[in-house]
């Protein structure tokens, strides 16, 4: 049922340099995410394994004690902002609009000028390794550490401007998929009927719409103070340190919920279709994503039990953080339901699933301990909570978005993916994450604080560091087994079917990849599982529950024409722009100005551009006087 | 009144709990470490040696047990479910379409409502002991500055300003002040409980009562710049009898002799540096009044002999990177007359 589909598009990736560059394509721009991150991925997992040698023994001299400061703060960096974040934008933007019936984002160019802002961010930021000058104060920036007069090298300057520009990206993109998920759903597709993946994306754009402005005023006053000598941080001159603390965990709680819904999301896809059976309880796995959101907002200071706060608010950031455990409870009761009665096939990306549930647990009850202040204040900064956020973002992140690969690597690149390959990567990855983070709860009670490069022979730490670092070592083999497989898959030959898995959802009902128009009719919903219902009908019997042999739920060809938009070299010569007015920061004021003109110049540009111009895209029969 | 009654509730809770679910705890943890855990004392922040550390030790304790319960039932529950419902080979039918289950949902939903209940009520009883007034009524005052990347330890009724090494009787409660003289830094003894930050332009307090003496590791647990891992400490829990005696020596420090103050202030070791009854009054740097009765040296990375102490004027920051003391480029007879003045000040 998917052969038919093939021949008659032509193939959705060809075109050169430029065609990528100029893409205001959907599934393009969620090809680039990917690429990028995975690309970042290799980057910051070599900064943890030169972090795991330095490590490995007590007194070790593989880097020294500012490089290993640097070392870490990219390594968090990337991982977040680089790796984590954009490879659940890929996932967001080839996926959504599948999944919800749309042709594309509500706008194809903003999100073109998210991916490129983001882009040239990150590359911003890696370029102070070659000026010799990485920000070294840790992800987190505490102020006054960050000060001018405690950092006086371009570092938190590369930093500040690089994180502010990508967090612009992050806004964008955050409106486009608000806008695309609430206004571009396929008729009938109620909220209600919205996959609990495109529900987790939504939960997570309202909370980068609202978590990035905090952030955003705590690097501009960051920016001021080390550029134009304000003192909003700098105690001497009657500025408190502690108010970064709280804007940044403003942001900084909400941004792991930006980190781990995405990952819910997946796995809330992934074990219905492969225990062949709907998701259990739907929508209190929608309710309880959006209640952990805006819960989220309120226990920021739970990361400061430490600061000094008084014993009443580290009473109520306490509670507050205790009520998350509820929602998030709720959820992984309800995925083991959702396996419970099924015919599971256990299939890689089912692995990485319930590698998932199973991992983020013990990450989410590590952080039941913390949610106590009175235990907290013991493993607060010390490797328990290396331990506890490694089993949330790679036990339950990276876990999760591994799923989601696998299990929409056929649509995207319309070709299977080893499955004996894929278990190997699993086992390696599963066994390499639990040497390398488990021991670290142990070094934790044992007393080793994080993010100090060198300890002494006599405290005892250097088995489980060394056990730690073999572990990381099994996780790098893992990753490496991941790219052979992926390279194999797409040098293989073999047409991947539309609907490999027998799925429930929109985006299986077209060929793989899908035509750049994505459908050719816009289906009409009646379910939260539409394509499950077309091929099995509405029957509650279970005896007559066999596959129906019925028409394919796409036509070949569309009935009638399909306009989309053109691409465009505005987006990217904006962003560029913008990147340009960023980094001219740090070069002078010429480049600021300079960056601020083409800035203006291509969003003017872009805005006096039709979105439909000569020669772009059409598919279908010639219009016939009708509107489409 | 208020105090004597928290007094009491932080004694039975402590005694109450100690025996059982300690014991029990270190039976399933201890063998994890396996026979290595002779020289060192492992799992330091679960053998606790204070009053602080204990009712840390006693909430730790319930949250292990709750969170390790949890952890059993929920992944046996996902293994039975993996197990009992893999599909068998040429089992092509669909199972049945189950989309929820409204009162059991609502059942797990407040269930673990209820155990919070159980973690809350502890969390916030020792919030408010640990954040109360010190159980002692006359407590130890002793105020902890923070430098990169030292400790200043000033005990005001005692007149004694020290580095690096605190000192503090057993038995008695020590009452801290911590700010920090330049950027954020954040006191923690693993074994004396949890940590506190020090905040420059700000104080911070913290307490605990020492319960056995001995020497406790230390280290700064905010990263502070180049030489965190480097801003170590001791703790030295001394009984009544040698913490008089060290106090005492403290402070009837004997006139240093008048050539080595003279090599001192020549060398510009004064601009930064202390020796009481001296002109060398800096400001910067440790006190270095009674330098040569500590046992370690450079916060605690090195010991204390002569060897060590020429290696560090020598060039210190091949001792601890980034090290604000500069390399003053002295001469080999003039660092060897400098170790010899400053290890006889005790």
């Amino acid at each position: 049922m998917s052969a038919h589909a093939t021949a008659a598009h032509p193939p959705l990736y060809a075109g050169g340099l430029r065609s990528w560059l100029t893409t205001v394509d959907h599934k393009r721009i969620g090809v680039l995410y990917g690429v990028s991150a995975l690309f970042y991925f290799v980057v910051g997992g070599v900064e943890a394994l030169i972090i795991r040698l330095q490590l490995a023994s007590p007194t070790a001299d593989v880097v020294g004690a500012d490089t290993f400061n640097q070392l870490f703060t990219m390594h968090g960096t990337t991982m977040v902002f680089l790796v984590l974040m954009p490879l659940s934008a890929a996932l967001f933007n080839y996926m959504i609009p599948l999944m919800i019936g749309a042709r594309d984002v509500a706008f194809p160019r903003l999100n073109a000028f998210s991916f490129w802002t983001f882009f040239f961010g990150s590359v911003l930021l890696n370029l102070s390794f070659f000026v010799g000058d990485p920000p070294d104060a840790g992800w987190f920036g505490y102020a006054n550490l960050t000060s001018k007069q405690y950092n006086p090298g371009m570092g938190i300057d590369f930093w500040l401007l690089s994180v502010q520009i990508m967090g612009i990206a992050s806004i964008a993109s955050a409106v486009n998929f608000t806008v695309t998920i609430l206004n571009m759903r396929a008729p009938g597709m109620s909220l209600m009927r919205v996959p609990l993946f495109v529900w987790m994306a939504l939960v997570v754009q309202v909370l980068m719409l609202l978590a990035f402005p905090p952030i955003t005023v705590a690097f501009i006053f960051l920016m001021f103070d080390r550029f134009f000598g304000t003192h909003f941080y700098i105690p001497s001159a009657g500025g408190t340190p502690i108010l970064w603390q709280h804007l940044f965990w403003i942001f900084g709680h909400p941004e792991v919920y930006i980190l781990i819904l995405p990952s819910f999301g997946v796995v809330s896809e992934v074990l219905p279709t492969f225990a062949r059976k709907p998701l259990f309880g739907a929508p209190f796995m929608i309710f309880s994503g959006i209640l952990i959101g805006f819960l989220g907002f309120g226990v920021w200071s739970h990361h400061m039990f430490t600061t000094g706060l008084g014993a009443v608010a580290d009473t109520a950031f306490s509670l507050a953080t205790m009520l998350i455990a509820i929602p998030t409870g709720v959820k992984i009761f309800n995925w083991i339901a959702t396996l419970w009665g099924g015919h599971i096939r256990f299939r890689t990306p089912l692995y990485f699933a319930v590698g998932m549930v199973g991992l983020f647990i013990i990450g989410g009850l590590s952080g039941i301990m913390h949610a106590s202040p009175p235990v907290d204040i013991q493993q607060h900064d010390s490797y328990f909570v290396v331990a506890h956020l490694h089993y949330v973002f790679f036990g339950g992140t990276v876990f999760g978005l591994f799923a989601g690969i696998y299990y929409w690597w056929p649509k995207v690149t319309g070709r299977m993916i080893g499955e004996g390959l894929g278990k190997l990567h699993f086992w390696l990855m599963v066994v390499g994450m639990n040497l390398t983070f488990f021991p670290m709860h142990f070094l934790g009670l044992d007393g080793m604080p994080r993010r100090i490069y060198t300890y002494a022979t006599d405290l005892g730490w250097e088995r489980w560091n060394m056990i730690a670092t073999v572990g990381a070592f099994l996780i790098a083999v893992s990753v490496l087994v991941f790219f052979v497989n992926a390279a194999r898959s797409l040098a293989s030959k073999t047409q991947a079917p539309a609907d490999p898995w027998d799925a429930a959802t929109l985006e299986w009902t077209v060929s793989s990849p899908p035509p750049e128009y994505n459908f050719a009719v816009v289906p009409t919903v009646n379910s939260a599982r539409p394509f499950w219902l077309h091929k099995y009908g509405p029957t509650r019997d279970i005896s007559t529950r066999t596959k129906a042999q019925g028409t394919p739920a796409q036509p070949d060809n569309p009935p009638t024409r399909i306009d989309l938009p053109s691409p465009s070299s505005w987006p990217i010569l904006a962003a560029l722009g913008l990147a340009l007015l960023g980094g001219g920061a740090l070069v002078g004021l010429w480049m600021v100005l300079f960056g601020a003109a083409v800035l203006v110049f291509c969003v003017y540009r872009w805005a006096f551009q039709p979105l439909e111009r000569t020669g772009h895209p059409t598919f279908g029969p010639a219009p016939s006087g009708g509107s489409s | 009144m208020l105090v004597s009654i928290r007094l009491q509730t932080a004694e039975a809770v402590s005694r109450e709990r100690s025996t059982l679910s300690k014991t029990l705890l270190a039976a399933l943890l201890l063998p994890i470490a396996g026979c290595a855990a002779v020289e060192s004392p492992d799992w330091r922040t679960l053998r606790p040696v204070s009053d602080f550390g204990v009712l840390v030790l006693d909430v730790y304790g319930d949250l292990f047990w709750w969170t390790a319960g949890i952890f059993v039932v929920v992944e046996l529950l996902l293994i039975y479910a993996l197990v009992r419902y893999r599909s068998r080979s040429g089992d092509s039918e669909v199972p049945d379409q189950v989309h929820g289950f409204t009162a059991l949902e609502i059942g797990w939903t407040l269930l673990p409502a209820a155990i919070l209940f159980f973690i809350a009520i502890p969390t916030v009883r020792t919030i408010f002991l640990l954040q109360g007034a010190p159980p002692d009524r006359d407590p130890l005052e002793i105020t902890v500055i923070g430098h990169q990347w030292w400790w200043e330890f000033r005990y005001p009724e005692l007149g004694i300003v020290t580095a690096n090494e605190l000192h503090v009787p057993v038995g008695r409660t020590a009452s801290l002040t911590l700010t920090s003289a330049d950027v954020i830094h954040s006191f923690w003894v693993p074994q004396i409980g949890g940590k506190r930050d020090l905040n420059p332009g700000s104080e911070n307090r913290l307490w605990f009562t020492p319960t056995e003496p001995g020497v406790y590791h230390g280290q700064c647990a905010e990263l502070c710049g180049t030489s965190h891992a480097n801003m170590r400490m001791r703790l030295f829990v001394d009984d009544s009898a040698s913490f008089a005696q060290w106090s005492a020596a403290m402070r009837a420090t004997a006139a240093p002799d008048s050539a080595g103050v003279m090599t001192f202030l020549i060398s510009g070791c004064a601009a930064c540096h202390t020796i009481a009854g001296t002109p060398a009054q800096g400001k910067v740097g440790p006190d270095l009044t009674s330098v040569g009765s500590r046992t370690t040296l450079a916060s605690s990375m090195i010991p204390n002999t002569p060897e060590m102490m020429a290696a560090w004027l020598r060039s210190p920051d091949s001792v601890k990177p980034g090290a604000l003391m500069p390399d003053l480029n002295l001469d080999e007879q003039r660092i060897a007359d400098l170790v010899e003045f400053l290890e006889g000040l005790r």
